[in-house]
Order: C-alpha cells, then structure tokens, then sequence
C-alpha cells in the first residue's frame, strides 16, 4: 500500500490554527451536528456512512484532511438527506442553481437572498 | 451525483478563478461550489422546518470560538495536582468532565488514557475524525489526514518521530482508536520543574498535541531538563 508522507506536521504543531478553514466548512459541520441532535440519525450512522465515503475518496487519492475532508463530509450528508427524504438530488440542484443565479445578479456589496418566487415554491 | 457536482465545479471554476477588480465587480462573488451546495441544503431544510438556522449559529459560535484545548488543558492540570480528581477521571471522565460542564453532545463517552515511564498513549481515529470535542475542539488537519489515520496503528514511532518525539526503547507505545462511542483524551506526564505550580500555570503547559499523544507537555521555562 502506498505509504504518504504525514501533511506539513511541523508546520501545523503547536501553532494555532483555525478551527474551521472556510466558512463553509463551518456550515456544513454543524448542519450535521444540529440534523444529529434533532434525531434525524444517529452519530454512529453518520461515522458510518462518513467512514465510507472516506474510504472511497482515499482510494484515488491521499487525502490532507483539509478541503478535501470536508468535501467528503458533504457528499455523505447530500447521500443521507437524499436516502432519508429530506432533500433530493433534484432538489438540491434547484436550490443550488437558485444561490448561484442570487450571487450573479445580486449588484457587488449588497445582501444575497434568494428571490421570493423561489421562496415562495 | 459526485461526477455531475465536478462537472458544475469545472464549469463555474473559470468565473470564479477570473480576476477580480472589486470596485467595477459587477455581482456579488460567486461562493465556491461546495458552499452553494450547503447553501442548498439548509435552504431546503429550513423551509422543512427541519433546522433551526440560530441553532446552527449557536453551534458554530461553540466549535469556533468556545471550545479548544483549554478545556482539556484545565483537566490535565486538575488531575496533575489533584489524586482523587485523577483516580476520578481514570474511573470515569465522562462524569467528571461533565461535572466541569464539558460534556459530548453526541453522547459518546470519554476514556481518559494516562502516560507513564513505561507507557506511552496516542490516539488515532482509524474511521473518520472521531476527537475528544468537549475537550479539544475541532481536530486540526493532520489528524484527519489519510496519512496519520493509516500510519498511527502501524508505525506510531515513526510517526511520533516525525513530530519530533523520540521515546526510549523500554516506553510501549499504546495506540487507541477512537469509535462514534468513545473517545480519548491522553493525560500527559506532568513536567519536571512544575513543583509549586498552581492550576492556571500548569494548564498553560499542556498542548493540544500532549492530550492528542504526539506531542508532550512543555517543560516551564528555566526549569533543568
């Protein structure tokens, strides 16, 4: 089995990084740990499923633990929502198109907020 | 699913990773992909009435900015002065380290893992990430590395070594793997040269990695080594 080096130790010990690199790291967390303790799933059943989809990321590839653990991360939490009922791949796909048309059209500096057409569906 | 979500990173990643002049930018930036996504799902969980969007700054507000290894750092430092405390924590550390209101909010249970002469603990999740969070906060990278999951078991002193520890031949190396259930805490060697301390200063020798396993506590300045 290939064997990798261990990603930038030295440079991580002892010195303080942040505990969420990107906001959206931050969203998904704790997405997860809320839909958890409202009894949508167990944590073992995230653990699980997360474990999973981990395996199957590393086996293309080392994974660093940053970007792309969350990236893993997410795509076990759109699996379970889908498998649950609870947002659908087309859904999702609806709604993420519906944020990106926001960004685009929203004028630089002011608030993103889906339209109320949307919102009203 | 995973191809179409690539194939829409693809085909944003040239807006997105086109230079930016803010002050004639027309809209707003686009977020990376993986953020419109999450937007998508609270979007659809909130009008489900699925989740509660000041929960999820509530939890957000907690991982950031409340939780870290101080709170595992004031155990280590009440169980090096403390023996009853200590014998307490060995026994059980959920009900102790729920006492000092740090306790897990997915219910696991906490086991905490006591270094000596002869023993050396570190802890691993061979899983996931599984991490002592009351305690610790958030896990930094590397520990939720391909690199450190796969090679903690397998070659702990190398890996140890690779943090800069060397341990002597007669030290075991005892490696923990963490579960969805339990969770580790390391209670490193109190330092030489701590005698006479008080809690606060103690607690402020004690890393994140020391309580991890692949660090030790720091030696308090002028002290003989």
């Amino acid at each position: 089995m290939d064997c990798p080096s261990l990603p930038d130790f030295t440079a991580a010990t002892g010195l303080e990084e942040p505990a969420f690199r990107e906001p959206w790291h931050a969203q998904v967390f704790a997405l997860t740990v809320h839909l958890n303790e409202a009894g949508q799933f167990t944590w073992a059943e995230w653990v699980h499923r997360f474990s999973t989809v981990l395996r199957q990321y590393g086996a293309e590839r080392s994974l660093n633990g940053g970007e792309d653990y969350f990236n893993a991360w997410l795509a076990t939490l759109e699996a379970l929502l889908q498998d649950a009922g609870m947002a659908s791949a087309a859904q999702v796909e609806d709604a993420r198109a519906a944020w990106e048309t926001a960004y685009l059209t929203t004028p630089h500096g002011a608030p993103v907020a889906l339209k109320a057409s949307r919102r009203g569906e | 699913m995973l191809n179409k979500w690539w194939t829409e990173r693809a085909r944003l990643r040239q807006h997105r990773f086109m230079p930016h002049d803010h002050s004639d930018h027309p809209h707003a930036l686009l977020p990376p992909e993986p953020a419109l996504r999450v937007k998508a799902l609270e979007t659809i969980l909130r009008d489900k009435g699925l989740i509660d969007p000041a929960a999820l700054e509530e939890i957000i507000d907690t991982y950031q900015n409340k939780i870290g290894p101080q709170n595992g750092a004031r155990v280590v430092a009440k169980a090096w002065l403390d023996d009853g405390f200590r014998a307490a924590l060995m026994q059980d550390a959920t009900s102790v380290v729920r006492d000092l209101g740090f306790y897990g909010r997915q219910g696991e249970h906490m086991v905490v893992v006591e270094n000596t002469p002869d023993r050396h603990n570190m802890v691993v999740c061979t899983l996931c990430s599984c991490y002592p969070w009351p305690l610790l906060g958030i896990p930094p990278g590397w520990y939720k590395s391909d690199a450190y999951r796969a090679r903690a078991v397998r070659e702990p002193r190398k890996v140890l070594a690779e943090f800069g520890m060397t341990l002597p031949d007669s030290t075991a190396v005892r490696v923990w793997d963490s579960t969805a259930e339990v969770r580790y805490l390391v209670l490193p060697m109190r330092p030489e040269g701590t005698e006479g301390m008080d809690e606060d200063a103690l607690a402020a020798l004690v890393t994140r990695d020391s309580m991890i396993g692949t660090g030790l506590a720091h030696v308090p300045k002028g002290a003989a080594t």
